[in-house]
């Protein structure tokens, strides 16, 4: 099977995926006991035209279906409606929000992989020693570690005691600014700490595995020096599994940045989502469900079809 | 893999054969009542051997000790009544104990945010101050963690137990059935496979509101995926066994195939995915109850009182902090040492340091 056809069978299979994702965000409001429309005003009491004229504004009075496909197309094309607590556009309130998570999302990627792939390749080319046991034991803890607590503790110590950066993050200074990156460096490795610990297990066990195989031998007999070995040969068949999961990462990069954004007051869409199901403005949160969901979706697509780009046999 | 080998003994095959002594035979009355007895020894179980590995892994036996110890801890922090709604044993003490030195909710307003001082840890009597500080409101963190452990735990235990009774038998049904009803079943795991773990946690709270058993429904909500998933492939391998066929054409029903000789084969995944778990639904209980949308501000369940005091930590105040967090991290980390030695006992090749059922 080529790529491209495979690409494409992938693809056709997340269709219903998506679907399904939709139709849990659209029924998960639906579920709510009580009308709808009592959320909108409020429970204020209203005389029947002006029910009848808010019901149809916000399409209430046409069956289910309607409202579902409705729903569906205009969030395709990007509009969520209105928010319920500001009455703002659910689009506007969103796209301020989402920069700030992207770029913490991924400077955490990124500490996550500079420190994880390094750290496993020596964890496995000594294996069984030191480095590899407190590689173990760091993994261990970074597993078990609360996300939230991690941040707490640095805030303490880096902004309390050392008093190397601000307690709250400056957002005044805008988003790409010098003290805003530098501020996002301490959620970052909040959130980058689990992965990091995951990733250098799974870098160190796939290396191990490749480490033992035949072809390695046949490289080190014919006498390649230890370096061409390893880095020619072994760490690329053994990165095929690390960059697949690496792509995953990104739904828990997601789910930790809901916790995170709220330890250091951050302004990303983490901490909108959790401030709007407390005012149960589910314009909002219908919107941020689903946008993570088809996030994550994607995430997987696209760590599949680079699995199958960098290893042929999974094609078939 | 070599295959696992019955420990060696000197006897030839599995049947010992005891109470036969030739010299007996020989010499015995022709008419004795005595009638020769045979008794087989059964092999041992795949528990067993499970077991055997268990206790040789002392970080495991580490980790299911710290987990105990916990748990008395919550269980024995203050005494347990009876609730009033019980007829006629109402408000009857079953647990007298009280290691907690006083009721997590007990207010000293004066006393607000004491730290722990050494001065206070060497008093006699025991000082209630004196080994965590004290919170915003003047309540013993001491008490308040370890009375804590009974909603963080209790929340663990019961939302992993409901999870498996959902998900163990939707994943049997889909795998045992496969067809339509095996399409339907995993289409609604995998569409809920898209979101992450909090954030479908965040959407259920959204819809059923904040508290005790809407937090444990939201946990189970997202935690049965993992049964359902592993219990459908076991069972897909399982069922094509000829004693699956066997015990067809002797006429035994669906239920009783699945009940009786599919699941016990397809267990030991689940068991130790339901071990991993505890640390997981814990680690997302105090997550919720950090962020606002678990347990109620006053309760001492170890994510709301870090939440409650986060502004003071980034005061300096320490003590408020640190100690509910590390009681978090040590239950996590146990039960994860705990459920890496039930994988490493039931499955002894491998490498794989514990991700603690995160996805």
């Amino acid at each position: 099977m080529s790529l491209q056809r495979f690409v494409l069978k992938r693809g056709l299979l997340t269709i219903p995926l998506l679907l399904g994702v939709t139709l849990f965000t659209f029924g998960m409001v639906h579920a709510i006991p009580g009308d709808p429309i009592d959320f909108i005003t409020l429970f204020a009491e209203l005389d029947a035209e002006t029910e009848a004229e808010i019901r149809a504004q916000y399409g209430l009075d046409k069956p289910v279906y309607i409202q579902y496909i409705d729903w569906v197309l205009n969030a395709a094309q990007g509009d969520f409606g209105k928010s319920i607590v500001t009455r703002r556009p659910v689009a506007t309130e969103i796209l301020n929000r989402l920069p700030y998570t992207l770029l913490m999302g991924s400077m955490a990627f990124a500490i996550a992989i500079i420190t994880a792939i390094p750290s496993g390749i020596v964890a496995a080319y000594y294996r069984n020693t030191t480095v590899d046991q407190i590689s173990r034991v760091f993994a261990l803890i970074g597993v078990a570690l609360p996300n939230f607590w991690l941040g707490l503790i640095l805030i303490l110590v880096f902004a309390s005691w050392l008093n190397l950066f601000p307690v709250l993050p400056p957002t005044d200074r805008g988003l790409l600014s010098q003290d805003m990156i530098i501020y996002t460096l301490l959620p970052a490795i909040t959130i980058g700490t689990g992965s990091t610990a995951l990733l250098m297990r799974l870098m160190r066990s796939s290396m191990v595995e490749e480490l033992d195989k035949d072809y390695v031998r046949t490289a080190r007999a014919k006498g390649l020096p230890e370096r061409t070995v390893v880095q020619k040969h072994v760490l690329r068949n053994s990165l095929i599994s690390v960059v697949t999961v690496a792509a995953i990462q990104i739904a828990f990069i997601i789910s930790g940045s809901v916790v995170v954004e709220i330890v250091f007051s951050y302004p990303g869409i983490g901490r909108l989502l959790v401030d709007r199901v407390g005012n149960r403005d589910f314009p909002v949160i219908q919107a941020l469900v689903l946008i993570i969901g088809v996030a994550v979706i994607l995430a997987n697509l696209l760590a599949d079809v680079l699995y199958a780009y960098l290893d042929p046999r999974i094609r078939y | 893999m070599a295959p696992t080998t019955p420990e060696r003994t000197t006897e030839r095959g599995r049947i010992r054969i005891s109470g036969f002594d030739p010299d007996v035979v020989a010499s015995r009355e022709p008419l004795s009542s005595w009638t020769p007895e045979l008794e087989a020894t059964e092999g041992k179980g795949r528990l067993e051997y499970a077991w055997e590995r268990f206790k040789r892994n002392r970080l495991a036996l580490f980790g299911t000790g710290v987990i105990v110890f916990m748990v008395l801890l919550a269980v024995f922090a203050r005494p347990i009544e009876l609730p009033d709604s019980l007829p006629v044993l109402a408000g009857q003490v079953i647990q007298p104990f009280s290691l907690a030195p006083v009721s997590p909710g007990t207010q000293d307003l004066i006393n607000a945010h004491n730290p722990p001082t050494l001065e206070n840890l060497a008093a006699w009597p025991p000082s209630p101050l004196g080994i965590f500080g004290t919170d915003w409101a003047g309540r013993d963190l001491f008490s308040r963690v370890i009375y804590g452990g009974r909603w963080s735990l209790s929340i663990g235990f019961i939302a992993v137990a409901v999870a498996l009774f959902i998900g163990i038998p939707l994943g049997s049904i889909a795998g045992y059935y496969g067809g339509k009803i095996d399409e339907a079943i995993m289409r609604v795991v995998d569409m809920l496979y898209a979101f992450p773990f909090i954030v479908l946690a965040i959407a259920v709270i959204a819809i059923l509101g904040r508290g005790y058993w809407e937090l444990v429904l939201a946990l189970v909500a997202v935690g049965w995926l993992p049964y359902a998933r592993i219990i459908r492939g076991e069972i897909l391998s399982v069922k094509e066994n000829e004693y699956v066929a066997a015990a067809k054409a002797l006429g035994a029903t669906d239920r009783m195939i699945i009940i009786r000789h599919i699941l016990p084969n397809a267990m030991a995944p689940v068991i130790v995915q339901a071990t991993l778990s505890v640390g997981t639904i814990v680690l997302a209980a105090a997550a919720l109850g950090f962020i606002g949308l678990g347990l109620s501000p006053a309760s001492a369940e170890w994510g709301v009182m870090l939440n409650v005091e986060q502004d003071s930590i980034a005061r300096g105040r320490w003590w408020a902090g640190v100690f509910p967090g590390l009681a978090i991290f040590t239950f996590v980390m146990a039960i994860n040492l705990l459920g890496d030695g039930v994988r490493d006992a039931f499955d002894p090749q491998g490498d794989r340091t514990g991700s603690g059922g995160m996805r």
